[in-house]
């Protein structure tokens, strides 16, 4: 399979009136054709910084790339210019958003802001533009895709809202589709309904896609790979079979304890949660080695003074790690 | 064994009028919520949104008076004392809110919000409350040099420990905890839960922990109460609930929610039909049953009671066993 992007060694440095630090500092990922990438981590982790550097949008003039390279079709868009991102956003690149609430138009009809896409980039006409997208909102799961195209959003439930926004990343047939944090608005009954849509979309179309969330649990059921992020760096990056049988990382590991689930509950409850302690460093406050030594329980003084870079451990399977955690046998 | 608090047929139903100013439905926020906590107890309120467990952990510390029913603190209506007995009961139940961000006066210093409640209840000495704000910044995990910062100095999860210091300030017997870990980090939202398991182990108080999130109401509660368009549907030990979930939609909930293992990926899931219907119109009989795999004539027609299932629980359906 071939990759369809390519992050080299990207570091993004954000310069506000009292300080300048690195937001993120040498990431380096691919994305193959028919591949879920998924990017988790906890909030300033990064997740959300990465994929603004990949579509272009971070905040001009306080943020900006360093060094590194982001390759997609031969293109570096880390020094694009913003007339190629434009043909780009939304065309070759999609994007699916959070909150479907806020990032759709409240007083236009949906249909037309899915065809707004399809004006813009494809030159279709508004009556060629009307049957393409009754096709996507069939594509996409929403039932009865003729009325539903006249909608206003307050019309919708998050659910449907939410496939408005799919088919609006879809609606220019991508190379690459980016998704942040696209079901953590919604219910838990409507996040499995969506989760379910893009995994079937995901075995018809065979997207590039990110998938950039905080949730393991989706992240399990979702992915075919995943890079955790802390503090601005990758410190794992493997198969998500890998990864949840054999995590390396001291923070992985932390992750995946730290969630309450069926397996490890006593019944009454009452039991404890194993927790990270202390929180996450600020950015421009790193420590000098490792970001994760102060909250970590493997942490030696090496750890402390020189920090580990991401290295192979097996084929497959990368960690910033020291002392990783011994795969269990 | 007499309980703390009774919760005896709450419903709250809220008039939706135009912009005229004409009425156009009712919204049934809460319909004839029973339950009952026992002092040390944990009680999980768990349901989507909209289903009226907010509506209902305001009820009980009477921030919204319930159109019919009774809320019976330690043998008293809250609904019908006085003015001044209310404040003295508003000492045995407090509440902490879901975002850290936004229940804390962010131009107040710590100390100040935690010393609040102790000066609105009568404790004038500055040095005492003083004392008391050491010992309960202490107590939930926080550096009393701390003390004179503002929330903006805090992290989320050290937001949520000011919330629940100031909750614990008036040594209440009951803390009603609305989404209380919902806006923090995984590895944060870990170190909040076992703070609150910690406090109530050390103090005995009880808990009405209203959430979203299975994992975490399991993790916590001795008994469950889930919740769907403004009813409870199911009812029970949190070992009977979770072992044997009675009610369809308690086992909707339970499947549709993501688990850590990625060979479920590839398998086939049940996927749960249709969406939660408008509180303002709910559907007739029992209100799950559009979307209920096991719904016949009878749930069309008829409003289920609830009644004891072969799991332990108690759930309102007509099928299950």
């Amino acid at each position: 399979m071939s990759n369809v992007l390519a992050v080299e060694g990207l570091t993004v440095n954000l310069t506000t009136q009292d300080r300048s630090f690195d937001v993120l500092s040498d990431i380096s990922l691919t994305v193959a054709q028919g591949e879920i990438l998924a990017l988790v981590g906890e909030s300033g982790s990064g997740k959300s910084m990465t994929a603004l550097s990949i579509m272009g949008l971070l905040p001009d003039p306080v943020a900006a790339v360093t060094s590194g390279a982001i390759y997609f079709d031969g293109i570096d868009l880390a020094r694009a210019d913003e007339t190629t991102m434009r043909k780009l956003r939304g065309n070759r690149i999609g994007l699916i958003f959070q909150e479907p609430m806020t990032s759709l138009n409240p007083t236009m009809r949906v249909g037309p802001q899915v065809a707004e896409v399809l004006e813009l980039h494809k030159g279709l006409k508004a009556h060629e533009a009307r049957a393409r997208v009754e096709g996507i909102f069939a594509l996409v799961r929403i039932p009865d895709p003729k009325s539903r195209y006249d909608n206003y959003p307050h019309q919708m439930s998050g659910g449907m809202r939410q496939r408005v926004m799919i088919a609006i990343a879809l609606a220019c047939d991508p190379d690459l589709l980016i998704a942040d944090e696209p079901t953590t608005a919604l219910d838990v009954t409507t996040q499995s309904q969506i989760l379910d849509t893009l995994r079937d979309l995901q075995a018809e179309l065979g997207k590039a896609t990110i998938l950039i969330t905080h949730d393991l649990a989706v992240v399990a059921e979702t992915a075919n790979r995943v890079a955790v992020m802390y503090a601005g760096r990758i410190v794992e990056q493997t198969s998500t079979e890998q990864l949840f049988a054999t995590p390396r990382h001291p923070y992985t590991v932390g992750l995946l304890h730290a969630i309450p689930r069926d397996e490890a509950m006593p019944g009454e409850g009452r039991g404890r949660l194993v927790e990270i302690p202390g929180s996450v460093p600020a950015l421009w406050n790193l420590p000098k080695g490792c970001a994760f030594a102060p909250r970590c329980s493997r942490a030696t003084q090496q750890c402390q003074d020189s920090r580990p870079s991401l290295v192979d451990i097996q084929p497959g399977h990368q960690v910033a790690c020291w002392h990783p955690v011994e795969a269990e046998i | 064994m007499s309980a703390l608090l009774e919760v005896e047929g709450l419903t709250r139903h809220f008039a939706v009028t135009n912009s005229a100013g004409n009425s156009i439905g009712t919204v049934h926020a809460v319909t004839d919520v029973s339950f009952k906590i026992g002092a040390g107890e944990t009680l999980g309120l768990i349901g989507e949104s909209g289903c009226g467990k907010s509506t209902v952990s305001k009820m009980v510390v009477r921030l919204v008076e319930p159109t019919r029913g009774a809320v019976v603190l330690e043998g008293e209506d809250i609904n019908k004392v006085s003015f001044s007995r209310m404040k003295m009961l508003r000492k045995r139940v407090q509440m902490v809110f879901q975002d850290p961000f936004g229940s804390l006066d962010p131009r107040q210093a710590a100390e100040d919000i935690i010393a609040e409640p102790l000066l609105v209840h009568g404790m004038r000495s500055k040095s005492e409350r003083r004392a008391r704000v050491v010992e309960l910044m202490e107590r939930v995990g926080l550096r009393a040099d701390q003390m004179r910062n503002t929330p903006a100095a805090f992290s989320g999860g050290q937001r949520q420990r000011i919330a629940i210091a100031r909750a614990l300030a008036l040594n209440p017997a009951l803390i009603v905890a609305d989404e209380p870990v919902s806006a923090l980090d995984v590895s944060i939202q870990a170190q909040v839960v076992n703070l609150m398991v910690d406090i109530q182990k050390e103090l005995g108080l009880s808990y009405l922990f209203v959430s979203h999130d299975l994992g975490v109401i399991r993790h916590i509660s001795d008994r469950v109460a889930v919740m769907y368009l403004g009813r409870i549907v199911e009812i029970g030990r949190t070992s009977d609930l979770f072992a044997n979930p009675g009610h369809p939609y308690t086992r909707t909930l339970m499947d549709a929610l993501p688990k850590p293992n990625p060979a479920r990926r590839l398998s086939k899931k049940r996927v749960p039909r249709g969406e939660i219907p408008s509180p303002l119109n709910p559907p007739t009989g029992c209100a799950f049953h559009p979307r209920c795999p096991l719904a016949t004539d009878v749930c069309r027609q008829q409003l289920p009671a609830l009644r004891p299932l072969a799991g332990g629980t108690q759930g309102a359906c007509h099928h299950a066993a």
